[in-house]
């Protein structure tokens, strides 16, 4: 059963210009948000789009863009009480020994609190 | 912090580890998220006797350590154990390098996360497969947790192909990663820093058989995440446990609501206590199980939802009067909604942005909701209504 939740997908944005059609976002996303036309890639399923931020990640010509984040309320409830961008509760402690590049880019998790 | 993580190993680490230091490669930071305690010691894995290795694969000087393909009543227990929270941080691997069966230098290489949950749902399903499989040092966090941490990310994988000299044990330059980790590796980018190929296996370890007899091919059923019943129950207990604050403040709120201490305390505290713990029962066991099934897209409005019926049902089983029904119910649905919106956490298709929009317009609401929910069971306490 496909299963849909609030505002999913609206910071999703893909550049078919820059699109080579290699696939790579097909492979990667869990929700089958894209499909391919004509050779290049193509959002076909927005709404089913979590921001997960993998396509971006793994789009090797920069085509993709999307602001990755956790779909946590628990993470948005400690950011708030903390003043941050929505972290899981482990806080500023959790880039410790985490690579630079992953600093920016969503600090966060899937389940419970990990 | 009290101490360096990297002094919790110990200089002579092959003493311990009498097989081969580099294949048990020890993390170089052992620091949890949450920077209380490491994820890993050299204590704890002892302590679980590692009783998953088998033997040992020589290749080239080393030896790689061999794990078995079936889980041992222990692991049975373990993986129970921490659904139910209990010791979930501490439940790890020693990142580096393993083996199943006998692989060989043409075998292929699948990456994992070191939450011991994870390793041991990937090596059940390799029975009869000889391959090699590096564990990344993810903190003991599973690997879509880990590399929206980042922790299963690009800059990890590039170090621990290096620190394991992978390019010493299999000819080929091809690694598989599981679908969920490319939040946090991007193949690129390992590509051109490594030179090795990053491909993206299935997302649950059940396909990877199909996948390497496939050659290295997925078709659409094994990319796509669904969250069926037994998953959603899987993660159920641990929400259940990690409500205790709730459960507590809800003893405490009932013990003082019951008052004063006579005859009928008993029957005026469980008229509360219980309509309210089944509010939280209903909330992390009851709203997972009938996720897709109840309207509204935000899971705070599910969750108010059965709250609602759970109030009205709950105050005909304790015979409440009117207002005391109406107590229940303003009760039940704040908590009943609060807990269904904290599985946002824990579900796999819910965005940062929807998140905040329910938080932001749920919880005054809530908090309001249980306040005067909360006045009038006193009211009533005090009213003989």
């Amino acid at each position: 059963m496909r299963m849909t939740y609030l505002k999913n997908g609206e910071t999703l944005s893909l550049n078919s210009a820059l699109c080579t059609g290699c696939r790579e976002c097909i492979e990667v996303c869990p929700h089958a948000v894209f499909d391919m036309q004509g050779g290049k890639a193509m959002i076909a399923d927005r709404l089913s789009c979590m921001e997960c931020g993998a396509c971006m990640k793994n789009c090797a010509a920069g085509a993709i863009k999307v602001k990755a984040g956790v779909g946590c309320a628990a993470a948005v409830i400690q950011g708030m009480l903390r003043g941050t961008e929505p972290a899981c509760s482990c806080g500023k402690a959790d880039t410790r020994g985490v690579t630079t590049e992953a600093k920016g880019a969503a600090v966060g998790s899937k389940a419970g609190c990990c | 912090m009290e101490k360096t993580p990297a002094s919790r190993y110990p200089a002579d680490s092959a003493s311990r580890y009498p097989a081969d230091s580099a294949a048990w490669y020890p993390a170089d930071s052992a620091a949890c998220g949450c920077g209380k305690t490491p994820v890993i010691s050299l204590q704890a894995v002892p302590r679980q006797r590692r009783e998953y290795v088998t033997g040992f694969v020589t290749t080239g000087e080393r030896k790689v350590p061999v794990v078995s393909t079936r889980l041992s009543w222990r692991d049975v227990r373990g993986g129970w154990k921490v659904r139910w929270d209990i010791g979930r941080s501490h439940y790890a691997v020693l990142p580096g390098l393993y083996a199943v069966g006998a692989p060989g230098s043409d075998s292929p290489v699948l990456v994992t996360a070191n939450y011991k949950l994870t390793f041991d749902k990937l090596r059940k399903e390799l029975g009869g497969v000889d391959a090699w499989i590096l564990v990344l040092d993810t903190k003991g966090v599973n690997v879509w947790c880990a590399a929206g941490k980042g922790t299963f990310g690009t800059r990890e994988l590039e170090q621990r192909i290096m620190a394991v000299k992978l390019q010493d044990v299999v000819s080929h330059r091809t690694l598989v990663l599981p679908q969920l980790g490319a939040t946090g590796v991007s193949a690129h980018e390992v590509k051109r820093d490594s030179g090795w190929q990053v491909k993206y296996g299935p997302v649950r370890a059940r396909d990877i058989r199909a996948f390497l007899a496939g050659g290295l091919k997925k078709n659409n059923e094994m990319r796509r995440i669904l969250f069926p019943l037994t998953e959603r129950m899987a993660i159920a207990p641990t929400e259940l446990v990690q409500s205790w604050p709730l459960l507590l403040g809800i003893a405490a709120a009932s013990a003082l609501l019951g008052l004063p201490f006579d005859a009928g305390y008993a029957g005026r505290l469980l008229s509360v206590c219980l309509p309210l713990l089944g509010a939280v029962g209903v909330g992390t066991l009851l709203f997972p199980a009938l996720l897709p099934y109840v309207p509204f897209r935000a899971f705070s409005l599910k969750g108010a939802l059965l709250g609602a019926l759970w109030g009205i049902a709950v105050s005909f089983v304790v015979r409440a009067s009117l207002p005391g029904a109406a107590a229940l119910i303003l009760m039940a649905m704040p908590i009943a909604a609060f807990l269904s919106m904290n599985f946002t956490g824990s579900s796999t298709f819910t965005s940062q942005p929807g998140a905040a929009l329910e938080v932001k317009r749920g919880l005054i609401p809530m908090i309001s909701s249980l306040a005067i929910g909360l006045g009038l069971t006193v009211v009533t306490r005090i009213l003989p209504l």
